[in-house]
Parts: structure tokens; C-alpha cells; sequence
């Protein structure tokens, strides 16, 4: 059946109407409301105390969700909310990475907020449409589409008889669907989860924009923490913008050319030098797979290690020579000239139900590869690629579902599970076909997919009660903290990493803070003064890309001619004058580089406190596995042995001569575990917070974040 | 002994910026590299002499992920 008539098959169930209005200075100064338990919609306003605490995006969400939610709310609560805001920067079209949308719930693998990132047109449409955010809380008894048309002034829910249940095929069902004709198709934009957030807690968001050259719907992915399991378990279909006439002024800047200025300046640079430097044009995020190799920091065999002979095989030059499209620079938003967005086309499925269809598979980004592949030891461009795209449609997180995967290897390599408790599949480390089958039975919610797609802290936890592992060994080795599971980085040789992965609010994603390089390469930040001020500086200048709807990559991944000579090169300081100069041009307010990490700051410390609400976000919840920080294995000690002898010797004064590794494997441990232990009492201090990681009275009222409910909420553990 | 990023590093005779690059396999393309504080542009690293005693850095920017 096409898609017109099937609409003809949607059934009402409310209808509002609304004053279109238009953005000021970056905000539409109103959200929109949707309650699907009783299909209440309604306009809230966004009061100038949301604007000046939380500046927008995760911050509006984070605000909105703290208001909904009690302590003891879980994730598949009708109370859990997801919101989806994108910023009061979101949607200019001049300077690079614009686009973005931040999207914030309470996660099923943690308990705790997970927020994400994501590109599409969705949180600018919405914002075009006049909501600076979605707040949609309650769930439907049977599966809707929400649709917001920004041009009538409606939104809709409706129940729908779709019975697709992948994210490219919704995708393109409902772009056909509501577009009014094929040039309308731009201005659609569809957020759908997969099959696999059925059955899994890993289930992802597919955010859609229409890709007018190639004539495809492309899907990027909010993919940490299960936001599409908590969407699925609300019955939401799909939600859908739709908005005509988008253009460079339409959030009505208080300086347009303030912004001009800014984006000619990136938009040169980046022409300039993006082939000497990252080549983010030609391959994406793509292009680090083998620099991580060289510097032996790529996951393999479940981060046992940091390089192999094989990554060559899965390095970017194949993507580039064998898949990618050429010629065709890709944005996931107008006017990012970046253009990072990769896509194979025509790429032939070889296995499960889409088998032998062309499709086109967006990316791989590095952790796509590093963790589909390297990580489970698999080095075959052809799995990535299929594996990519099938975690994408089925809506499975890739970077949960390479690290799970490593995991259950590791475990199936040492007998803690079997053939027979894996229901065949014989999960060794390189074994692609078994792999790929562990990904089908999730979207079918079949067999050990189902176990698997629980996450490896609840399989830790099985595995010790039913098929009686060692507890400790698992905490080692499986690599998850606070119920996520780790990106696709191997911490072991940066302290500061370590707590850059460790100290972050929803769990192991390096989108708070990429240290690995200053640290463990430079040597830019050898004491713990230093690690802790970069693991507060860091954190928070990326935050602020999340409450503004930005992408991080137009900062760091490209970089000015005056970098060379910066006193602070890691910060990028042109590029962070260009965000003041931008964030000044559009809202028309003052700030400072220093008021932007504020900015951050307060949201910052507002998540911390949530997690605190939640029952969490202490120091026992900042421990890490001890794989992240060191070797646990005779193996893993081995194969660098000549490095940690040497660090024995230097470091410790310890002579390893005529020891046993295990002996050498404990002593190196102390020491490893008593550094990460320093390393958090300096950064407790440094970010303002007591011992035990509660931010301090203090901290919050010089913030200008002391709001009642959240002294209250710290109060009892001060 | 010369140091490389604060760490100390063995010297050779002949030492040229272009071969300690290679030798701790410093393949990374954006990278500022200074000797006793001078910077040194990616032209001069096969003929920039490294002397025993000197402070070289080699700052990576990838400040990643
Ligand atoms: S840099 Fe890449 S991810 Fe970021 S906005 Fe541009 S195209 Fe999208």
C-alpha cells in the first residue's frame, strides 16, 4: 500500500491548533506539551529564568524532565519524559554544525538522564514549526504518529496502522507520507526508533533528513542510553515536523552579521586546510580508525588491547577506494561545509530479512568501525557496513552493541558461557557471522539477542547468578559504567581519560571530554592539578555545544592557522570566539568566554544533582573497571610487557625482574587504582563538589543554580 | 638524552626532527613541533638537527572523539 493511503488509515485522537509566531533572538519563548496517556497538547511557556539557568537544549530538557520525574520514577514510568530541544543557536544556517538536536530522558540502562546529540533537521524544523522544545510524557495504548505542521499551525496524534517496524523504512514511509510533493520532502524531518527497541534497552532514535541529491531519506542516530526503548515503550510510532521556507534569518538574530563574519571565517578554513588536516569531507569521523591503531588506543579483543596487524583492512582509504560515495560532501544540516556525513550507496545486504535489497548506510564513523569491528576482533569493511546499517534500522546503539559483543567474546573465550547458554552462536572474537545473528534475534527478540540486549551490566549480573562466574573478573572486564557501556577509546595508558570516561554524568561516552592525546601524547597535563582543571574545562565547554544545538566537530576537527602559536592550543581559542561572537549575534546577549563555561556550569552541576536525586552520582558511582585503567589478564600484561616493566621500574622503583606477571599485574593495579582515586579528589575539588562528588552549597550559589529543590536535594549527603 | 613532551628520550647522532617523528611513530598529520621553543615548519623537519640536550615538543591537536 503507498503511503497516502495509509494515512487515509490514521485515526485522530486530538488535534491543536496554535498561533504560529516566530523565533526572537533565537527562541520561539514557548514548548510544546504532549501528555499521550490522555492526549492532552499543550503550549508552556519558556520563561526567562529557563533561559538564563538552563540557556536551552539539553538544558531546557534536562529542566523539563527534573519537573516531571520523581526519585523513584524508572524509565518505562508513564511520568518519564523525552524532550527534544535543539538551542537557541539551532538552525542558523551560516556557520558549520548548526543543526542539532539534544535529546534527554531517563535512560533503562542507568536510571539516570542520558542525553544525546543528534543531527537531522527535526530540532530546527521544530523550532521553524515555533517550539523550542517537544516534551512528550505519558504513553499511548496503541502505536501513534505525532505530527507538527509548522506552516498550518496543527499538531496532530494519531493512531496508525503501520506495520513497519525498522527505522529506514518508517523513515521513508512517513516522509512520502506527509510531504506535500517531492520538493516538499526537504522540509520533513521523521524521529523513529527500530525494531530491536522492543526487545532490547539499547535502543536507539533514528532522526531523519531528506537527501535531496540522492533522493533518500538518511537517518542519524541519537544512540546512547535507550532513548528509543523508552519511545517504544511509549507506543510512538514516529513523531514528524514538517516545515516550508527555511533560511538564514529566521531565528531572527540580534546581529546577523556578527554571524556572517564567523562563518566566512570557518567557511575558509575549512576549505583551506580540511584536506592537509582530518579530511572531514572526504571520509568523517572515519578518518581516525588508523591513527587510533598507530597509537595503539583502538579497542580490540573487548580493549585488551590497542592495535592489530589487521586494522589495515578496516582503515579508512577502504572505506574511501571501496564504498563511499565520492564527490558528494555531505551535511547533515544547511550550511555546514564540514559536511562529515558519509553514506555508502548501493550497498547489497547479504544477510537477514533486508538481504539482497541496495540500501544506502550512513557512515561508518570511527565508532561504528572501531567498535563493530576492531573491538571484536572483526576486520571486514563488508560486516561493518551491514552491521552499521542493520543497528541503525533495527534502532541497536552500534557503540553498546560492539562493546556488549566484545564483552560476551571475551566471556565465551574463557567458558563463562557456552553453545549451549548462547543457543549456538559461538561468539569468538572474529567471528562475524555469529555476530551479525546476535544482532537479528534483537530486532526479533529472540534468543541470546534477548540476554545481550540487556546491557552488560544486567548479563554481569546473570552470568554470576546463573552460570556462576566470578563477579570480580567481570567487573574488570566488562566494560560499562553506570549501567553504559564504554565508546570505543582504550583508556589504559591517559589517567586523565580515564576519568574523562569516569567522571562524566550519564556514563563512559567521550563527548564530555577527549583527553587521551594531551595527556598520554603530549604530556600537556602531567599532575593531577592539571588532569582535574582539563577534566573541568573540557567537560564544560562541550556542554555548551549541548544546550545551543551545535555539533562539537567544527570545533576541534578542523583547526586555524593562529592555533600554532595559541597559548592553549587544545582549546581552539579562535573557534571559541566564534561561538561568544555567535552566541552574542543571535540572542543579543553579552557574554564571555568565561560566562560560556558558566553557562555550562550550571547545567552541569544541575545533572549532577539530578543523578544525586535519582539516588546516584556519588563517588562509589564514579569507580571504574579496572580494564579501562590497566591490564587484568597474564595476556594483556604480556603483550606490552616491555612498557609496564619499564613504568614498574620508573614509577614505582619496583625491580620486575624474576617476578610472575600476576605479581607484576598486582603491584601495577595498586598503583593504577590509587592514581584514578587521586585523580578524582582533585577533580572533586576542582569542579567545586565535596569528597564524595556532591557539589557544594557554595558551588551552587555562586553558579546561580541554589534553586530550593536542588539544595534539597544535596542537602543530606552534605 | 633530549626530551620529547617533558619525557626523557635517547639521543643519536644525526637526529633530524623528520626521524624522531618517525621513530615514536608520530604519524598524525596536525601536529606543532617546536625544538627549545622554536617552532618548526613541516618543510624543515628533515633538515632540523636535533642536538643532544634539547627540549623538543611535539603537540599533537586532536583533541578527539
Ligand atoms: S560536522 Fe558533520 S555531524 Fe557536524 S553538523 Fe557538519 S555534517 Fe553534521
Amino acid at each position: 500500500m503507498n503511503a497516502k493511503e495509509v494515512l487515509k488509515g490514521h485515526k485522530s485522537l486530538a488535534e491543536f491548533r496554535y498561533e504560529l509566531g516566530q523565533v526572537e533572538k533565537g527562541y520561539t519563548n514557548r514548548s510544546l506539551y504532549i501528555n499521550l496517556s490522555d492526549n492532552k497538547v499543550e503550549s508552556k511557556p519558556v520563561t526567562d529564568m529557563m533561559k538564563e539557568k538552563f540557556t536551552g537544549g539539553k538544558g531546557f530538557g534536562l529542566w523539563y524532565l527534573w519537573n516531571a520525574v520523581r526519585p523513584e520514577t524508572k524509565w518505562n514510568d508513564p511520568e518519564n519524559e523525552i524532550v527534544i530541544s535543539s538551542g537557541p543557536l539551532g538552525g542558523i544556517t551560516q556557520y558549520p554544525g548548526s543543526g542539532k538536536s539534544l535529546v534527554v530522558t531517563i535512560s533503562p540502562l542507568t536510571g539516570l538522564v542520558i542525553d544525546s546529540n543528534v543531527g537531522g533537521y527535526f530540532g530546527p524544523l521544530l523550532k521553524f514549526a515555533g517550539w523550542d522544545a517537544l516534551e512528550v510524557q505519558g504513553k499511548a495504548e496503541k502505536d501513534v504518529v505525532i505530527f507538527i505542521d509548522g506552516n498550518e499551525g496543527t499538531v496532530k496524534i494519531e493512531e496508525t496502522p503501520i506495520e513497519e517496524k525498522d527505522g529506514h523504512q518508517i523513515g521513508e514511509m512517513l516522509t512520502e507520507m506527509y510531504a506535500e510533493s517531492e520538493d516538499d520532502k526537504r522540509n520533513i524531518s521523521v524521529v523513529t526508533a527500530g525494531s530491536a527497541g522492543e526487545h532490547t534497552l539499547i535502543g536507539l532514535l533514528n532522526f531523519t533528513f531528506y537527501d535531496v541529491r540522492r533522493k533518500v531519506v538518511r537517518l542519524k542516530q541519537a544512540g546512547r542510553g535507550g532513548i528509543g526503548t523508552v519511545f517504544k515503550d511509549k507506543n510512538i510510532k514516529a513523531l514528524v515536523v514538517r516545515f516550508r521556507g527555511v533560511k538564514g534569518d529566521l531565528n531572527h538574530p540580534s546581529d546577523i552579521s556578527r554571524i556572517n563574519k564567523a562563518g566566512v571565517r570557518l567557511h575558509k578554513e575549512i576549505c583551506k586546510f580540511d584536506d592537509v588536516q582530518n579530511k572531514m569531507r572526504q571520509i568523517g569521523t572515519a578518518n581516525i580508525i588508523e591513527v587510533m591503531d598507530e597509537y595503539d588506543l583502538l579497542p580490540v579483543h573487548n580493549y585488551k588491547y590497542g592495535s592489530h596487524p589487521d586494522t589495515y583492512k578496516i582503515a579508512s582509504n577502504v572505506f574511501i577506494e571501496k564504498y563511499i560515495t565520492q564527490g558528494k560532501p555531505d551535511g547533515c544540516w544547511y550550511g555546514c561545509s564540514l559536511s562529515c556525513a558519509k553514506a555508502a550507496d548501493h550497498f547489497e545486504i547479504k544477510t537477514g530479512p533486508y538481504r539482497g535489497q541496495f540500501v544506502t548506510v550512513d557512515g561508518p564513523e570511527y565508532e561504528n568501525a572501531a567498535g563493530l569491528g576492531a573491538n571484536c576482533g572483526i576486520f571486514d569493511p563488508q560486516y561493518i557496513l551491514e552491521s552499521n546499517f542493520y543497528c541503525d534500522t533495527y534502532g541497536v546503539d552500534t557503540i553498546s552493541f560492539g562493546t556488549i559483543t566484545a564483552f560476551a567474546m571475551e566471556c565465551y573465550e574463557n567458558g563463562i558461557i557456552n553453545k549451549e547458554i548462547t543457543g549456538g552462536l559461538e561468539l569468538n572474537f572474529g567471528n562475524a557471522e555469529a555476530a551479525m545473528e546476535l544482532l537479528h534475534q534483537m530486532s526479533r527478540g529472540e534468543g541470546f539477542g534477548l540476554i545481550a540486549g540487556q546491557g552488560i551490566r544486567r548479563m554481569k549480573r546473570l552470568f554470576v547468578e546463573a552460570y556462576g562466574a566470578d563477579p570480580k573478573f567481570l567487573q574488570d572486564i566488562g566494560m560499562e559504567q553506570k549501567g553504559l557501556e564504554y565508546s570505543e577509546y582504550l583508556p589504559k595508558e591517559s589517567l586523565a581519560q580515564q576519568g574523562g570516561y569516569g567522571l562524566t554524568n550519564k556514563g563512559p561516552q567521550h563527548d564530555e571530554a577527549w583527553l587521551i592525546f594531551m595527556d598520554m601524547v603530549n604530556n600537556q597535563i602531567p599532575t593531577f592539578e592539571d588532569k582535574a582543571e582539563a577534566l573541568h574545562y573540557f567537560p564544560m565547554f562541550r556542554t555548551w555545544f549541548g544546550l545551543n544545538g551545535l555539533c562539537k566537530l567544527p570545533w576541534n576537527d578542523i583547526v586555524p592557522e593562529s592555533n600554532s602559536s595559541a597559548l592553549e592550543p587544545a582549546k581552539i581559542p579562535e573557534h571559541v570566539q566564534n561561538y561568544v561572537d555567535l552566541f552574542n549575534g543571535v540572542t543579543g546577549r553579552v557574554i564571555d568566554k568565561e560566562e560560556l563555561i558558566r553557562q555550562s556550569e550550571r547545567v552541569y552541576n544541575f545533572q549532577r544533582v539530578f543523578n544525586i536525586r535519582m539516588g546516584h552520582g556519588k563517588r562509589e558511582d564514579d569507580k571504574i573497571p579496572y580494564r579501562s585503567a590497566g591490564p587484568v589478564t597474564v595476556e594483556e600484561y604480556e603483550s606490552r610487557r616491555e612498557r609496564y616493566d619499564q613504568q614498574l621500574i620508573e614509577l614505582l622503583g619496583y625491580n620486575p625482574e624474576g617476578r610472575t606477571t600476576e605479581e607484576k599485574i598486582a603491584v601495577l593495579r595498586r598503583h593504577r587504582e590509587d592514581q584514578y582515586e587521586k585523580l578524582i579528589d582533585a577533580v572533586y575539588a576542582r569542579r567545586g563538589w565535596n569528597n564524595n562528588g556532591i557539589p557544594k552549597i557554595n558551588t551552587l550559589e555562586m553558579l546561580g543554580i541554589d534553586l530550593p529543590e536542588v539544595i534539597e536535594a544535596v542537602q543530606p549527603y552534605l | 638524552m633530549i626530551k620529547v613532551n617533558g619525557r626523557d628520550f635517547e639521543w643519536q647522532e644525526g637526529l633530524t626532527v623528520a626521524k624522531l617523528l618517525e621513530k615514536k611513530r608520530y604519524t598524525y598529520p596536525k601536529i606543532i613541533v617546536k625544538v627549545n621553543e622554536r617552532l618548526i615548519n613541516k618543510q624543515q623537519y628533515v633538515s632540523t638537527v636535533i642536538y643532544d640536550g634539547d627540549d623538543v615538543k611535539v603537540i599533537h591537536l586532536l583533541a578527539g572523539g
